[in-house]
Parts: C-alpha cells; sequence; structure tokens
C-alpha cells in the first residue's frame, strides 16, 4: 500500500477532532502504516456478487409508539454532569472570534 | 489453583442455590453483600475493582431481607451479589469505562441488563475495571491500572472484561458482567479460567451500555460454571424496547439444558488448529475434543477458507464504528471538559486529545482513515463485503455440523507488558474469538486443562439463537472433560 504521509496524520487528526504531539503523529504514522499493511491481506479477496452486511440480526424497521418514556429522572439530575453550566442551560466556549 | 489465589475463602454455591437459600431465609442477602465486600477489599492488589457501590448494595440487601421477613415474593436472584464492568451504566458508583474522559460520570438511569438482574434481585456490589473503552485484550489499556491474573500475579488477565474474569476467578462474587465485541467475554474467561458467554448478537440489550462498535457490542456474564451462565442468560435475554436491535428470546428456558450429545456433529476449526497455535494449548484442546467424542458427539473437521482473514475485517468495521461513537465525547454535555480552551473548536479538540489515552486514539484514527473519502470503497466496504463471505461459510459449515469448536486463544495470558510496544501483537491475541462476533452467533469459553497452571479456554460456537444448545453442550462438556 501507499505510505501513509504526516500530512494524512494531520488530516485524520483535524477530520476527528484530535490535537496530536509530534511524539503521537510519528507513532500513528508508524501503527497505522503497519496496521494498514496488515489489512492490505483483503485487497486481493474476490467478492464478486456479494454484497456488504452492515447488521447481522436481519431486523427491518424496527418501530414502537411515539411516546415519552419516564424515567423518572429530573431536569437536575440529566444536567449534573455537564462541564460548565448556567441555570438550565449547557454553557459552552464561543464559537467566532 | 495456583496459590496465588487467596484460599482464606469458601467458593459461592451456584447461583440458584445462593438464591434458594436467601428466598428461604436460611442466608441472609446483606451478611452476602458484606462477605463480597470483604473479599473485595481483601484482594485490592489484584486491581480488579474501580469502585464498589457499598452503599447502595447494603440498602439493596436489607430491603430485600425485609421483603423476605414479610412474607413477599423476591426474585430468581434474590441477594445474589455481582460485580459489573465499568462500562456498563449503574447507580451507586461512576460509570467511567476506565477512561479518563468519563471520570467522574454518573449515571442518570441503569444498563437494561442491570435492571433485569436487579428486577430479580440481583445486588451489583462494585464495578470492575477494563481497557478503557473495552479496547484492548488485556487491562493493559486502561487509564487507571492493570488488572492482574488471578492465577499469576505477573501475567494480564485478559481484555478488555480483565477485571470481570479476575474477580469471578478469585470469588469476590458469584459472578460478573462482560461485555464481547471482538472476544473481551470469551478471552479473559479463557486466560482466568472461567466460563464466559457471548450471546447471539442482540440477545442482550445494548441500551445502558457504553457504546464500543454498535453492530459488534454483546452483553454476557463470566461466572465459575455453566449452570450459571445459563440462569443468568435466561435472566437478562430478550427483546428491550430501549434497544431496537434486540431480538426475541427463547420461549424455553434457557436453563433447560439437554444432556445428550448423540447425534450431535462437532466440527473442529481446522485454521484455529494450525500455524499460531501455541502446542501446549494444542494438546488441552486434542483431549477436549476427545472429551466430546467420548461423550457421544461425532467429530469432524471443518475448513473455512476466509477465516484467516477475519481479523483484518475487524479490525477495519471496529475502529470504523468506534471513531464514530467516540465522537460524542465532546467535552460539553458531560465527561472531561478543558477548563482553558480558546473556543468551542479548542475546547472540543482539548477536551478529546488529553481525555482519550492511547489506545482510543489509535482506534478512531484507524476508524477516520479507512471511513475517509477515498478510502473508504477500499476499507470499510470490502471489509463488510468480505464479512459477508465469513457469514456464508459459516452458514455452509453450519450445514453439516451443530458446533464448531477450537481454542479460544491461540496461547495462554501472556506477561504485563509483553505486546504493549506493538499494538498489531495485541490485536492478534482476539484472532479466534473476532469471528463470532463478526458472524454474530453465540459463543462460549470453558476451562479445559492448563499449561503450567496457566488455564486453557476451550470455545465452542454455535449457529444463531442457539444459546441454549450452546449452553447445553457446555455443561455436557463440563460434566465430562477430564482436568
Amino acid at each position: 500500500m501507499a505510505k501513509i504521509t504526516r500530512d494524512e496524520i494531520l488530516k485524520l487528526a483535524k477530520l476527528a477532532q484530535l490535537k496530536l504531539s509530534d511524539q503521537e503523529i510519528e507513532k500513528y504514522q508508524t501503527e497505522l502504516q503497519s496496521i494498514m499493511e496488515y489489512a492490505d491481506i483483503l485487497t486481493d479477496v474476490d467478492v464478486t456478487g456479494t454484497k456488504p452486511t452492515y447488521q447481522v440480526t436481519g431486523l427491518q424497521n424496527v418501530t414502537r409508539p411515539d411516546v415519552a418514556m419516564d424515567y423518572g429522572v429530573s431536569r437536575d439530575e440529566l444536567l449534573k454532569n455537564v462541564p460548565h453550566r448556567e441555570a438550565d442551560y449547557i454553557k459552552v466556549k464561543r464559537m467566532i472570534e | 489453583m495456583n496459590d496465588s489465589v487467596p484460599s482464606t475463602w469458601d467458593k459461592w454455591d451456584n447461583i440458584s442455590k445462593i438464591a434458594s437459600d436467601v428466598t428461604k431465609g436460611d442466608v441472609k442477602a446483606i451478611d452476602l453483600v458484606n462477605e463480597s465486600l470483604r473479599r473485595i477489599d481483601l484482594a485490592t492488589e489484584y486491581n480488579s475493582i474501580i469502585a464498589t457501590t457499598a452503599e447502595r448494595a447494603k440498602q439493596r440487601a436489607v430491603m430485600i431481607d425485609d421483603s423476605i421477613k414479610a412474607g413477599e415474593k423476591v426474585g430468581r436472584l434474590a441477594g445474589v451479589p455481582f460485580i459489573a464492568k465499568d462500562n456498563y451504566l449503574t447507580f451507586g458508583a461512576e460509570t467511567t469505562a476506565a477512561s479518563n474522559i468519563l471520570k467522574g460520570f454518573s449515571a442518570p438511569y441503569q444498563a437494561t441488563v442491570i435492571e433485569r438482574l436487579e428486577a430479580e434481585g440481583a445486588i451489583c456490589v462494585a464495578k470492575a475495571n477494563l481497557d478503557a473503552f473495552a479496547h484492548g485484550s488485556s487491562t493493559e489499556n486502561s487509564d487507571f491500572f492493570t488488572t492482574l491474573n488471578p492465577h499469576d500475579k505477573t501475567r494480564v488477565p485478559g481484555g478488555s472484561s480483565g477485571g470481570s474474569g479476575t474477580a469471578t476467578v478469585l470469588g469476590l462474587a458469584p459472578f460478573a458482567l462482560g461485555t464481547d465485541t471482538g472476544g473481551s467475554i470469551r478471552l479473559p474467561a479463557s486466560f482466568c479460567g472461567a466460563v464466559g458467554l457471548k450471546p447471539t448478537y442482540g440477545l442482550t440489550s445494548r441500551s445502558g451500555v457504553v457504546a464500543m462498535a454498535s453492530s459488534l457490542d454483546c452483553m454476557g456474564p463470566i461466572t465459575t460454571n455453566v449452570d450459571d451462565a445459563a440462569l443468568i442468560l435466561d435472566v437478562i435475554a430478550g427483546k428491550d424496547e430501549l434497544d431496537s436491535t434486540t431480538i426475541m428470546r427463547d420461549k424455553q428456558s434457557y436453563t433447560q439444558l439437554d444432556s445428550d450429545l448423540s447425534g450431535k456433529v462437532i466440527g473442529v476449526v481446522k485454521e484455529y488448529m494450525g500455524e499460531g497455535l501455541d502446542s501446549a494449548v494444542k494438546s488441552v484442546i486434542i483431549k477436549a475434543i476427545n472429551d466430546l467424542e467420548a461423550a457421544g458427539a461425532t467429530i469432524k473437521e471443518v475448513s473455512l477458507l476466509s477465516l484467516p482473514l477475519a481479523l483484518a475485517v475487524y479490525y477495519i468495521v471496529c475502529p470504523a464504528e468506534i471513531s464514530s461513537n467516540l465522537s460524542r465525547y465532546d467535552g460539553q454535555r458531560y465527561g472531561f471538559s478543558y477548563e482553558d480552551a480558546k473556543n468551542l473548536e479548542d475546547s472540543y479538540e482539548s477536551s478529546r486529545s488529553i481525555g482519550f489515552g492511547a489506545e482510543a486514539k489509535r482506534r478512531i484514527m484507524i476508524g477516520t482513515y479507512v471511513l475517509s473519502s477515498g478510502y473508504y470503497d477500499a476499507y470499510y466496504k470490502k471489509a463488510q463485503t468480505v464479512r459477508t463471505k465469513l457469514i456464508n461459510e459459516f452458514n455452509t459449515a453450519f450445514e453439516s455440523v451443530d458446533f464448531l469448536v477450537g481454542p479460544t486463544a491461540p496461547n495462554v495470558a501472556f506477561e504485563i507488558g509483553k505486546n504493549n510496544d506493538d499494538p498489531l501483537q495485541m490485536y492478534l491475541t482476539d484472532i479466534m474469538t473476532v469471528a463470532a462476533n463478526l458472524v454474530g452467533i453465540p459463543a462460549m469459553s470453558i476451562p479445559a486443562g492448563d499449561v503450567d497452571g496457566l488455564p486453557v479456554g476451550l470455545q465452542i460456537m454455535a449457529t444463531s439463537n442457539n444459546d441454549r444448545e450452546l449452553l447445553s453442550i457446555a455443561k455436557i462438556y463440563e460434566e465430562v472433560r477430564s482436568i
């Protein structure tokens, strides 16, 4: 397979919302290369006429009545894990400088 | 059992016996809970437990004892203490999935599996260690600490449900819950010497379990015997409104096991018995196959040509789903949040980069790579197509055999630190377990003997929805095995 470049690692990190240190960039470049080379054993497998499998249960269009379930959990309890909060709002950092 | 296992306490009775003693009033639930907590306290050096749910467990025990005194009906698991892997949402302690990013997380609701166990009177006493987010085969990827193997403290317990494996074999509670995405119940069962059951995909609800790879994740028990595994499955199995991928359970109880192997055909998987398999492990497995034959089964060799591709398929499909599932950890609604972020984007990136450990980041990177434009068809779609080939081969094999058997792992528990510098080598530990997840079939690991005191697990697989048949053969093997 083609070499995974440093730029590609940076692009992936950006897509995945990760900041990587120089050391991590180097490490993941080497490791991804070796893992993807292992995955190359799939390249030459003949799959003519075979469709991909995305789920194994065969279930289709599973529905239930559109009724809210009562978990007995208060708003306060649901918000207790929020890191930054103001009243009943989740507070986030500014988006536009 | 090796003398590194504390031998100062008795083995637990079978779960049904414990519950019946509690129901009759012969044993108090609070005494069982206290005994379990005492053992947990004495076994801290094994690092199998992240936190106890002591206060809530004692309250529940007293409530159950009071109900019994009042002559009220209690469930099938009345007073039975258990330990949940820390990726199950539970009350009474934090749910962290052994990750720094979820440290401090207090679950607002409980997993369906936990709710069903509690409805029958079981009592969660503690949360077990795992590889963070269940990413690993040794618990060395836990963001907190590595669990030690109950038979040799210099070795890993297997993973990712390693805390559950060690805790069960040490006897800290009668059973523990694990999760199995690519072998995470069966591998620790094999390495620790316990019974591990990965049910048919969809038979146990994923609701309230920290998501890893949603098309592969299965919930199941780690126990000391097959009857216990059957009883726990019988309590937790079946459709759940909160998980639309759940399937109908068997109408018959999973505890009603067949005791006759005659007429049954067992296929020995050729690809699992060849290159890469430790020769001493192989001898134990051959002995196990001979035991099954002596018990009346017909043995034949089966070849699944695509099996050597399963691990490559798994390490594309699984990280793809992981990278998607872990995108919810953004530092805004729950979990670790970086305080000094300049703006929202910095908050996302810094929270994730500091909060996730090395393995989570590695899998997010692989998953993002195989899903990114230009590589999607070559890797992700190709892997899902080879997955179909694998499923077809298993279906064909099951036309002429009732069960497939082989080792659970190519070797016994390895030394702590041995595979740390080579992620690919670590991934190869799962080579015999991932196929059952990709295909969706039920699989178990049952202790089959040992190599120099280190346990070896026999893996048995059955067709989808034949979990009862799988438990039946496991039970027969348990009775006839010559250890």
